[in-house]
C-alpha cells in the first residue's frame, strides 16, 4: 500500500457486509441440533438457596445447572467469586440458578415460570453509600492507598488559609451496544466451539477450559462480528459462555443463548457508580497546597475487574495536573447489586468528572477562569506522575488549549453569555472545558507479567498475509488499521492483507481487546512482525512469522506500594462545550462541542474522527442524559427510551483536531485512542452547565431534575 | 394463511398472526439483515418498508400486513438509492459496528425518497427513530448529506 501518510483513510474491510446487513452477527446463526437457553435468574438480592423445584419438562427441554460443570463452579476472571450457576448463596437479583433448554423459546419462557426456588433471605446492602457507612472489612473487595503521608499533609492543612472539602456522586452508565450479549455453542463430540459477540477471546477460552475441565483441543472460541462493545463485552461474555458450553456438554447439543434488551440491561455488567471525596488545602490567594482524594466504587456483587477499574481511577485522581503533596485511597465496595464491570475509560471518567468539577469550583473560590487555574497546574513533560513514576514524552495540551481557545472563541463567547443571560431570564447560555489524558495500555506491568502477548502474520502462497491475532473488531475499526499498518509496512496492497474473524484455534493470544491497547501494542508487534516478514520474503511460498511482546522498562511499576510508571505512555484531550439552558424546564441543549487530541499519530483520520464523535457522544451524556438506577437490588430502567441515550436530536456536530505527536513504541508512532474520547464530555458539559447557571453541581449526570432542585435552591439561598 | 408481497415477491406464512414481522422475516424468509436490537419499538434496527412507510418490524403482528408491500433491506440493495447510500456511508464513515446500519439505512432512504435534498436539521429528524451508539451519528448525518447531493432525487 503506497499511501504517503498512513493518517489517510482507506475503505473499511467490513464495510459491504454491515451496510447490506448480510455479514452475519451471532443472532443471525442458526446451526444444526441447535436448541435455545434460558436462564433462571434470582429474584432476590442475598440469601441462601433452600430447595430447587423444576416443573415437568417436555421431552426434549432439559435443565442445567451447577451439577453439570465438569470443572469448578466459577467464571475465571480474577477472584473466584462469580459461581457459573448460584447453587448455595445468591448475591444479586438476575443472579443465574439454572438453564431451561429446548427448541421453542416461548415454551422456555412458560417453563421458567414455574421453577420454583425456596431462598432463605438475608439483609442485602443495596446502595454505595450503605456500604460506606457499614465501614465493614468484609465488604472491601479491594483498596489501594498512595501519595505523601497524612502526617504531613495533615501539618501542610495546619498552615492553610483554608480547606476545602467536596463529595462528587457519579451514576452507573449503561453501554447500549446495539446488539445484545449472544452466544453459541456448537455442540461437536470432540470439541465445543464457543462463539459470539465478544472483545476478549482468550478470557473466554481460560474461562471454559476451566469450567469445562478440559484439554486445550477441546474447546475453541471464535468471534462473531460484534456490535458494539464499549467494555461491556469483556467479561460478561465469559459468563456466558460458560452457559452454553456447560449447557451443550450436558444435553449433547448446541446451544444458543441470546438476551433480549431488558434482560441485557437488567442484568449485565455497568460503569461503576462511584463516591470520590476531595480535601484540599488553599493559601490566602487560592492556591492549592496539598490534596487528598478518596474513591468509592460500587463493586456490585462480585469483584470482577473492579479492583483493576479502582486502580486506574486512583492513577487518574489528578487528573492532568501537578498538584503539591498529593495523597488517594481508594476502595471497591462490594453491595447486593448486578456486578459492575469494564466501560470505555474503565475508572477514568468518573475520575475525571471528579477532578475537573473540583479543580473548577477551587477557581471559582480564587476567582480565575476555570481554564485559566487549569493551566496553573498542568503536568508538563518530565514531571513526576503522582505514582513517581514520570511524563517523559512531549505534552502539546498547552497547543492544544490555545487552538480550541481560538477555534471556539472562547474567551468572546463567555463574554457574550453572560450579556444575553442577563437580557434573557429563562434561557441561559454557558460555555465549559475539560483537560483530560488516558494512560494507553494496560495498567502497570500488566502487559509483561500477565498478558504476554503474541502476533503471528501467516504468508499464503499466493502473497496474501493473514493477520493471526486474538483482537475483536467491535465497530472500533481494526480490521481496517491493523490491516494498513501490515500493508504499509509490506508494501502490499490493502486488498492482500487478510484479518478474519479471529478463531482461538488459529490466533495465538495477543491480548484482550481491552484498555485503549489494541493500535498501540498488538499494532506494534504487527509492524514488527511485518518488518520480519519483509526481510524474508520469498515470493510464492508459505511463511510464518511469530512476534512476543517486549516491555520497555523505565521505572519499575510495583501494585503494593503503588509507585512506578502506570502507563508507558498516554494520550490526551481537550474538550470546550457550550450549551444552553431552559430553567424554566431544566432542559439542556447542546449547542457546540470542539475536542482537540494528541493520540501519537492516527492510523486511519476517517476512523479516527469515528471515535471522537461516538466516544464524545457517550461522555457527554454521561454528565446530563444517561440514568440508571437501582432500587431495593433492582436495576429500574429495563428499555432503551427509560435510560435515554442520545439520539440524532441530542448530538450536535463536533469540531475537532488530532494533533500530531509520535509515539516511538507504537506503530508510526500511534497510542491510544478509542477511550481518551469519552472522558472529557461528562465534566465539559458540568462545567458549561455551571457557567450559565452560576452554580455549582456535586454529581452526575446533571438531569433536568437536577438542574430544577439546584435553581430552586439557589433560590431559597438568594432569598 | 397469511399473504402478503416480501421484496417484490408474492409469499405466504402459515406463522400465526399474533407472530412479529421481525422475526417472520429473520426466522422464515431467513432475511438477516433486519435487526433486533430492542423489541420495543425503541432503537430502528429492525426498520422495514411497509407500503413505502418505515416501520419497526418488531412492532408489527403479521396479521396487520395482509396483502401489504413489506421490504426488507435486502429487497433495497439493487437500487440506484442504495448504491447511493451505500459509497456515501463509507465515505463519510457512517459505519462503525454496523449493527444499526440497515435500519439506519432504511431511515435514510425512506427520508431521501420523501425530501431529497433534507437540511441538517431534517435529517437528524429523520434518523431519530434510530439509535446508533458508535459513531454520536454526525458522520451518518453527513452520509446521507451526501447521498442527498450525488442522487440528486433519486
Amino acid at each position: 500500500m503506497n499511501l504517503k501518510d498512513i493518517s489517510t483513510s482507506v475503505p473499511k474491510k467490513d464495510h459491504k457486509g454491515k451496510v447490506s446487513g448480510q455479514l452475519p452477527y451471532i443472532s443471525d446463526v442458526k446451526v444444526e441440533n441447535m436448541v435455545y437457553g434460558v436462564l433462571y435468574r434470582s429474584p432476590i438480592a442475598y440469601g441462601k438457596i433452600i430447595s430447587i423445584q423444576l416443573p415437568n419438562l417436555p421431552e426434549g427441554y432439559e435443565a442445567v445447572g451447577a451439577e453439570h460443570i465438569p470443572g469448578p463452579n466459577y467464571v475465571k476472571i480474577i477472584k473466584e467469586d462469580q459461581p457459573i450457576f448460584a447453587n448455595e448463596w445468591v448475591n444479586y437479583i438476575g443472579e443465574p440458578i439454572l438453564m431451561l433448554t429446548g427448541k421453542d423459546l416461548d415454551i422456555l419462557y412458560s417453563l421458567l415460570n414455574e421453577v420454583k426456588v425456596e431462598f432463605e433471605e438475608h439483609q442485602a446492602i443495596y446502595t454505595l453509600d450503605e456500604a460506606i457507612k457499614q465501614k465493614s472489612v468484609s465488604l472491601v473487595l479491594a483498596s489501594y492507598e498512595f501519595g505523601e503521608s497524612l502526617e504531613n499533609i495533615s501539618a501542610i492543612e495546619q498552615g492553610a488559609h483554608q480547606i476545602i472539602e467536596e463529595e462528587y456522586d457519579t451514576g452507573y452508565q449503561e453501554h447500549v451496544y446495539l446488539e445484545p450479549q449472544g452466544m453459541l455453542a456448537v455442540y461437536k463430540d470432540d470439541e465445543i466451539v464457543v462463539q459470539g459477540s465478544m472483545q476478549c477471546l482468550y478470557y473466554i477460552k481460560n474461562a471454559l477450559l476451566s469450567a469445562l475441565a478440559c484439554g486445550d483441543d477441546e474447546v475453541r472460541v471464535v468471534q462473531s462480528p460484534t456490535g458494539g462493545g464499549f467494555g461491556g463485552k469483556e467479561d460478561y461474555p465469559s459468563m456466558m459462555a460458560c452457559h452454553v458450553a456447560v449447557a451443550a456438554r450436558a444435553v449433547k447439543k448446541s446451544v444458543m443463548l441470546v438476551f433480549d434488551r431488558s434482560e441485557d440491561m437488567l442484568v449485565t455488567t455497568k460503569r461503576h457508580p462511584a463516591k470520590l471525596k476531595y480535601r484540599t488545602a488553599l493559601d490566602k490567594e487560592g492556591n492549592i497546597l496539598s490534596m487528598c482524594v478518596d474513591i468509592f466504587l460500587d463493586g456490585g456483587a462480585n469483584v470482577g475487574l473492579s479492583s483493576v477499574v479502582l486502580q486506574r481511577a486512583l492513577l487518574n485522581s489528578a487528573g492532568v495536573y501537578k498538584i503539591p503533596h498529593f495523597h488517594a485511597k481508594g476502595y471497591v465496595l462490594k453491595t447486593n447489586t448486578v456486578p459492575n464491570g469494564a466501560f470505555r475509560g474503565f475508572g477514568a471518567p468518573q475520575s475525571f468528572a471528579g477532578i475537573e468539577s473540583h479543580i473548577g469550583h477551587l477557581s471559582k473560590l480564587a476567582k480565575i477562569d476555570p481554564l485559566e487555574y487549569k493551566r496553573k497546574y498542568l503536568v508538563k513533560q518530565g514531571d513526576p506522575t503522582i505514582t513517581k513514576g514520570k511524563f517523559r514524552d512531549p505534552i502539546l495540551v498547552e497547543d492544544m488549549i490555545e487552538d480550541v481557545l481560538n477555534v471556539s472563541e472562547y474567551k468572546k463567547k463567555k463574554e457574550d453569555f453572560q450579556r444575553l443571560n442577563q437580557q434573557n431570564q429563562r434561557y441561559k447560555k454557558g460555555i465549559g472545558t475539560s483537560l483530560f489524558l488516558h494512560g494507553c495500555g494496560f495498567t502497570g506491568s500488566g502487559e509483561r507479567d500477565h498478558i504476554k502477548a503474541k502476533v503471528k502474520l501467516v504468508k499464503s502462497k499466493d502473497d496474501q498475509v493473514s493477520l493471526k491475532i486474538s483482537n475483536s473488531d467491535m465497530g472500533q475499526g481494526i480490521l481496517t488499521t491493523l490491516c494498513k499498518i501490515v500493508a504499509k509496512e509490506l508494501n502490499l496492497p490493502f486488498e492482500d492483507i487478510l484479518y478474519p474473524y479471529p478463531d482461538t484455534k488459529e490466533v495465538p493470544d495477543s491480548g484482550p481487546t481491552v484498555a485503549s491497547r489494541t493500535t498501540m501494542i498488538v499494532g506494534k508487534l504487527l509492524e514488527r512482525a511485518a518488518k520480519k516478514l519483509k526481510n524474508q520474503w520469498q515470493t510464492g511460498v508459505e511463511q510464518e512469522v511469530v512476534e512476543h511482546y517486549v516491555h520497555r522498562e523505565m521505572i519499575p511499576w510495583d501494585e503494593k506500594t503503588f509507585t512506578g510508571d502506570a502507563y508507558p505512555a498516554y494520550s490526551w484531550g481537550v474538550n470546550i462545550v457550550e450549551v444552553e439552558v431552559d430553567t424554566l424546564t431544566g432542559n439542556l441543549k447542546l449547542e457546540k462541542v470542539y475536542g482537540n487530541y494528541e493520540v501519537g499519530k492516527v492510523i486511519d483520520e476517517r476512523i479516527m474522527k469515528g471515535q471522537i464523535d461516538g466516544g464524545l457522544a457517550q461522555g457527554l451524556a454521561y454528565g446530563y442524559l444517561e440514568k440508571m438506577t437501582s432500587k431495593q437490588g433492582r436495576i429500574q430502567q429495563k428499555s432503551i427510551s427509560d435510560y435515554g441515550p442520545p439520539t440524532s436530536l441530542d448530538i450536535v456536530s463536533i469540531e475537532s483536531k488530532v494533533f500530531d505527536n509520535p509515539y516511538a513504541d507504537g506503530p508510526y508512532g500511534a497510542k491510544g485512542a478509542g477511550e481518551l474520547t469519552l472522558i472529557g464530555g461528562a465534566p465539559a458539559v458540568q462545567a458549561a452547565i455551571e457557567d450559565a447557571l452560576h452554580t455549582s453541581f456535586q454529581q452526575i449526570p446533571i438531569t433536568p431534575e437536577v438542574i430544577i432542585e439546584s435553581l430552586w435552591m439557589k433560590e431559597g439561598e438568594e432569598g | 394463511m397469511i399473504k402478503f408481497t416480501l421484496n417484490g415477491r408474492t409469499v405466504e406464512t402459515d406463522a400465526p398472526a399474533t407472530a412479529r414481522l421481525l422475526d417472520l422475516l429473520r426466522d422464515e424468509f431467513e432475511l438477516i439483515g433486519t435487526k433486533e436490537g430492542c423489541g420495543e419499538g425503541e432503537c430502528g434496527a429492525c426498520s422495514v418498508f411497509v407500503n413505502n412507510l418505515l416501520q419497526n418490524s418488531c412492532l408489527i403482528p403479521i396479521g396487520s400486513i395482509v396483502g401489504a408491500d413489506i421490504q426488507t433491506i435486502e429487497g433495497i440493495i439493487e437500487t440506484e438509492q442504495f448504491k447511493i447510500l451505500d459509497e456515501s456511508y463509507s465515505i463519510a464513515g457512517g459505519v462503525q459496528c454496523g449493527y444499526c446500519i440497515p435500519g439506519m439505512i432504511m431511515a435514510s432512504a425512506a427520508l431521501l425518497s420523501e425530501n431529497p435534498h433534507p437540511s441538517e436539521a431534517e435529517i437528524r429528524e429523520g434518523i431519530s427513530g434510530n439509535l446508533c451508539r458508535c459513531t454520536g451519528y454526525n458522520m451518518i448525518v453527513e452520509a446521507i448529506n451526501l447521498a442527498a447531493k450525488k442522487g440528486d432525487g433519486l
